[in-house]
């Protein structure tokens, strides 16, 4: 049996700040196969998108990776140096950021820039290079891609410019790619369009996505399996109808019942009461255990990754039935 | 509705137009010869709104569109270009000096960014407290304790009042701005996108908030938001703009069920829903244009899928299709 | 099934135990004592500010005071007695002035006339700054070109042809450096000013009818300063260093408040031919001062830079 995409085991990051150790990311694990979508769900603070920052390498002190496997293809991430990441960034792994400006440079025109991510990897011509950017424009639905390489990416709408940086993250026909929030900040329609033209993507060339964001019925149309994070763990997972179906987190049970179109149209949401724990005190205990109505005095304890049914995991001692 | 009493606040024609003159520099550029021009944004164009007291007005957009525009334009942060604003049936202008200034403060404002509303040198005591004082709502020597009980009205504990905002979550510098909008004892709130910068979980606090407070405190809401399903839930009304203008109003419940206009059409079949799994996007086409350069004539045609000649030259009024139900699109003339 | 709908529910205090109470101000205090290279920099500082405020109880001798001074002890080494018994750790000048004195006192004059400069000028550059920025317009347009016509002149050319025409004297060199210095400021407090006044916060102090001076003063000021904080103590610095030109110049204090700037310029002939005591010392002190001044100007702008949030 081949070696999944991607395999994450046992995943700690932590910062060492002066005020304390913050674990952004406790004990994280999942796989990613070929072709398919995951999707990881959690709020502000839960790890997620330091979850995909380790899985890049992208990690700057006070914050480094403590523990843990990364494997792609079998290969080992987490021991690679400077020189080894260059040659993969960009080439096998990438990654989409919340914000276009994250990815493209202000002061040079797209063309140069697509350019030289081809460059950077592949021994080829400048003229290659700008077909295979052009292609890549294509693929992501840009019409006129040739006056679009000449422009700038101030001449763009945010919606474009995502496109752009898209089309970036595709370039080099990566084997994974890992989109942190990329269509949070855009409208609805543009971003129908986008998660079409991923879903489009990932079918035909078998790229591998991890989609990371806070929006769970995005989740529900595009990916295939889920992880749901909360205060740097990983709560639940599984595939997506087992997980949105039949959630056993508490956790996940209250996201999925606070989300308005599940509650009568005027009346209260069911809500989760209180707010996110600071990362910087929290001990082995259950992070959740002040805001759950489940909660037992035993949930002091450290509840554990267990596995409640075959690509299922659950770190909670008293489910939801 | 013959004899229904006259809406809290209304606006009649209201325009919002920004224009970009030409510095000196520019001015010679254009005489020699560069194909710069004066830049005018009609954010909002034309629109009348009623809010009747008590209703919550749910307004939805995309970017572009003029949904923050006209809050401001309501909140009188703006003044409009064109039209006429109407409190209580009169317009702001016959209000005389002093009048003028309570009804300013009857119409407050909640923001998006709950990080940039809040002045970050004040104590929550005095973001709070400062107008009501000012105003001479209450004694300054009963601040604190005023101050104290609002908070505790959004569900925030009197102990944190000597405190600065950086020391406070996003959730609960949302209830903090809320608390200080409600400290000069509003009739109409203007939520501009109150809760778009929000966790889930949070959203879902402050939102029961607004619910409760609406109840407690007889509040009338122009609710602005990109989220339809924060619009479904919350709002009585529902009203739809695209690049300045208003493309259709109905009830909260006949918009999400039988949307009538092509664009709202697009919007209520785009939001993603939990329920659907592994859908098939099937996206509408097409950018939003810039309101720089709207489109001539009804400014959704370029990405209707069912524009036809007319649509491209003659803009589309608001016609009632439904008791209560209006929508702005040739397609309702022709017969079907 | 979760609760709908918690009576008021009350949101404890963020977990983590943090000071009771902390403002701004308390929060730089602290962040700038965590480094040692701070505190180093900021020590020396205080010594300088000490000294010059000490001055005439600290020296050995009253360096102004003719009848103090004996010819006979003019140029003597560092290290020489003197003839009352004590020490001329430093040296004496062609006058017989102990220069230790003389740097001390020349201290006290340079930063009185560096701080006293700078604090009127950001006073007229600030209110300046503040109305360019929240009434725009005209007004904008006005103070911008006054400023851009100020700032293309060379400060030392402006401050020469003031001094010049005004004659010598600590108050006028204080006015001179003024002129020079508060465009800097006007400049700094707008362009911080037009980012606050964008602010949501702004926006709501105006929903709330608030009084438009209240709103500038109250809520836009305060937060257009740390910018300036920053430009200000480096201005110090740099309005030291042109009186120190100035004074070397023969332009600016007379002999009778000499400024490090007027003694580096009394030892200068006598630099080549071996008494370098004269100039050197008030060199170096002049040296320390501004070094001083700038490191922890560093500091504060690295402190009060948000993007750099540790």
């Amino acid at each position: 049996m081949s070696a999944p995409l991607l395999e994450v085991e046992g995943l700690r990051m932590h910062f060492f700040t002066k005020a304390g150790v913050v674990k952004a990311v406790d004990d994280v694990s999942f796989r990613l196969e070929r072709g398919k979508i995951l999707g990881i769900v959690g709020e502000s603070g839960s790890g997620k998108s330091m979850t995909g920052y380790s899985i890049l390498g992208l990690v700057d002190a006070p914050g480094r990776i403590v523990a843990g496997r990364i494997a792609q293809n079998g290969r080992e991430l987490t021991t690679l140096d400077e020189t080894a990441w260059r040659k993969l960034r960009g080439n096998r792994i990438s990654m989409i950021f919340q914000d276009p400006m994250m990815t493209l440079n202000p002061v040079l025109r797209i063309d140069t820039q697509m350019i030289e991510a081809v460059q950077a990897h592949h021994d080829v011509s400048r003229d290659e290079a700008l077909r295979r950017s052009r292609e890549a424009l294509v693929r992501v639905g840009i019409a006129s891609p040739d006056e679009r390489l000449r422009a700038y990416p101030h001449h763009f709408s945010g919606g474009m410019r995502q496109r752009v940086a898209i089309a970036i993250a595709l370039l080099n026909k990566p084997d994974l790619v890992i989109a942190d929030e990329p269509t949070t900040a855009l409208d609805v329609t543009i971003q129908g369009q986008i998660l079409h033209e991923m879903q489009a993507l990932c079918r035909e060339s078998g790229t591998g996505l991890i989609w990371i964001t806070h929006d769970l019925s995005v989740i529900a149309g595009l990916a295939d399996d889920v992880c749901v994070m909360y205060a740097g763990r990983v709560v639940e997972s599984g595939t997506v109808d087992e997980v949105l179906d039949r959630p056993m987190h508490p956790y996940t049970r209250g996201l999925l019942d606070s989300v308005p179109s599940r509650n009568e149209r005027g009346r209260p949401l069911a809500q989760i009461p209180g707010m996110t724990p600071s990362l910087l005190k929290l001990g082995a205990a259950c992070a959740f255990r002040e805001r759950c109505p489940r909660a037992q005095p035993d949930c002091a304890e450290a509840p554990l990754a267990t596995r409640p049914a075959p690509g299922r995991t659950l770190r909670c001692l008293h489910p939801t039935p | 509705m013959s004899t229904a009493p006259a809406p809290l606040l209304e606006l009649r024609g209201v325009s919002k137009r920004f224009d970009k003159h030409l510095d000196f520099a520019g001015r010679i550029a254009r005489k020699l010869g560069s194909r710069i021009s004066d830049e005018t944004v009609h954010a909002v164009d034309t629109v009348n709104l009623a809010v009747a007291e008590g209703e919550v007005v749910g307004l939805v957009g995309e970017s572009g569109c003029g949904k923050s525009t006209l809050g401001r334009v309501v909140s009188r942060i703006l003044e409009p270009t064109a039209g006429v604003r109407f409190w209580k049936g009169r317009p702001y202008a016959e209000y005389d000096k002093a009048a003028d200034r309570a009804e300013r403060l009857a119409v407050q404002m909640i923001f998006q960014d709950p990080y940039a509303s809040l002045n970050p040198r004040l104590r929550i005591v005095d973001i709070v407290g400062e107008a009501p004082v000012v105003h001479g709502l209450i004694p300054r020597r009963e601040q604190a304790e005023y101050v104290a009980h609002t908070l505790g009205r959004v569900g925030m504990d009197a102990s944190l009042l000597r405190r600065f905002p950086h020391q406070f979550s996003g959730g609960q510098r949302s209830r903090i701005g809320i608390a200080r909008a409600l400290a000069v004892k509003p009739r109409f709130l203007v939520c501009d996108e109150a809760v778009a910068a929000l966790d889930v979980s949070i959203q879902a606090q402050v939102l029961n908030l607004f619910i409760r407070l609406r109840e407690e405190l007889a509040l009338t809401y122009l609710f602005i938001s990109h989220d339809l399903g924060v619009i479904r839930h919350v709002s009585d009304r529902v009203v739809v703009m695209y690049l300045g203008r208003v493309v259709e109003t109905a009830s909260a419940a006949e918009i999400f069920d039988r949307p009538n206009h092509p664009y709202t059409q697009a919007l209520v079949a785009e939001v993603p829903r939990i329920d659907v799994r592994r859908r098939h996007f099937v996206p509408i086409r097409g950018e939003i244009p810039s309101p720089l350069d709207p489109p001539r004539g009804c400014h959704f045609h370029p990405r209707c899928p069912r524009a036809f000649d007319r649509c491209r030259v003659e803009a589309p009024q608001l016609r009632e299709v439904a008791p209560g139900h209006h929508s702005a699109c040739h397609l309702n003339d022709r017969p079907s | 099934m979760h609760d709908t709908t918690p009576p008021a529910e009350t949101l404890a205090p963020p977990a983590a135990p943090e000071p009771p109470v902390e403002s701004p101000w308390r929060r730089l205090s602290v962040e700038f004592a965590e480094s040692k290279l701070e505190i180093a920099g900021l020590g020396r500082l205080l010594v300088v500010v000490v000294i010059a405020l000490t001055a005439p109880w600290l020296s050995p001798q009253n360096p102004y005071d003719l009848a103090q001074l004996d010819v006979m002890d003019s140029k003597l080494e560092p290290g020489s007695p003197s003839a009352t018994g004590g020490t001329y750790w430093l040296g004496t000048d062609d006058q017989g002035r102990d220069m230790l004195s003389g740097i001390f006192y020349g201290l006290r004059i340079s930063l009185a006339v560096g701080v006293a400069s700078t604090v009127l000028a950001v006073a007229i550059g600030l209110v300046l700054g503040l109305a360019a920025a929240y009434f725009g317009g005209w007004v904008d347009a006005v103070i911008m070109r006054i400023v851009d016509i100020q700032l293309s002149f060379p400060a030392i050319l402006v401050a020469l042809v003031l001094m010049a025409t005004l004659g010598q004297g600590v108050g006028k060199i204080i006015l001179a450096l003024v002129t020079v210095q508060w465009a800097y400021y006007a400049r700094t407090v707008r362009s911080s000013a037009l980012v606050e006044r964008q602010k949501e916060y702004i926006e709501a102090a105006r929903v709330l009818a608030l009084p438009r001076s209240r709103v500038v003063f109250r809520h836009l000021l305060p937060n257009c300063l740390p910018p300036l904080i920053v430009v200000a103590t480096v201005q110090v610095a740099h309005a030291i260093s042109l009186e120190a030109t100035l004074s070397f110049l023969g332009l600016g204090l007379p002999i009778t408040e000499p400024s490090l700037g007027l003694l580096i310029s009394n030892g200068f002939q006598y630099l080549l031919s071996g008494k370098y005591w004269i100039s050197f010392y008030p060199g170096v002190a002049l040296l320390a001062t501004v070094m001083a001044i700038n490191l922890v100007a560093d500091q504060l702008r690295d402190i009060l830079n948000p993007r750099l949030k540790r």
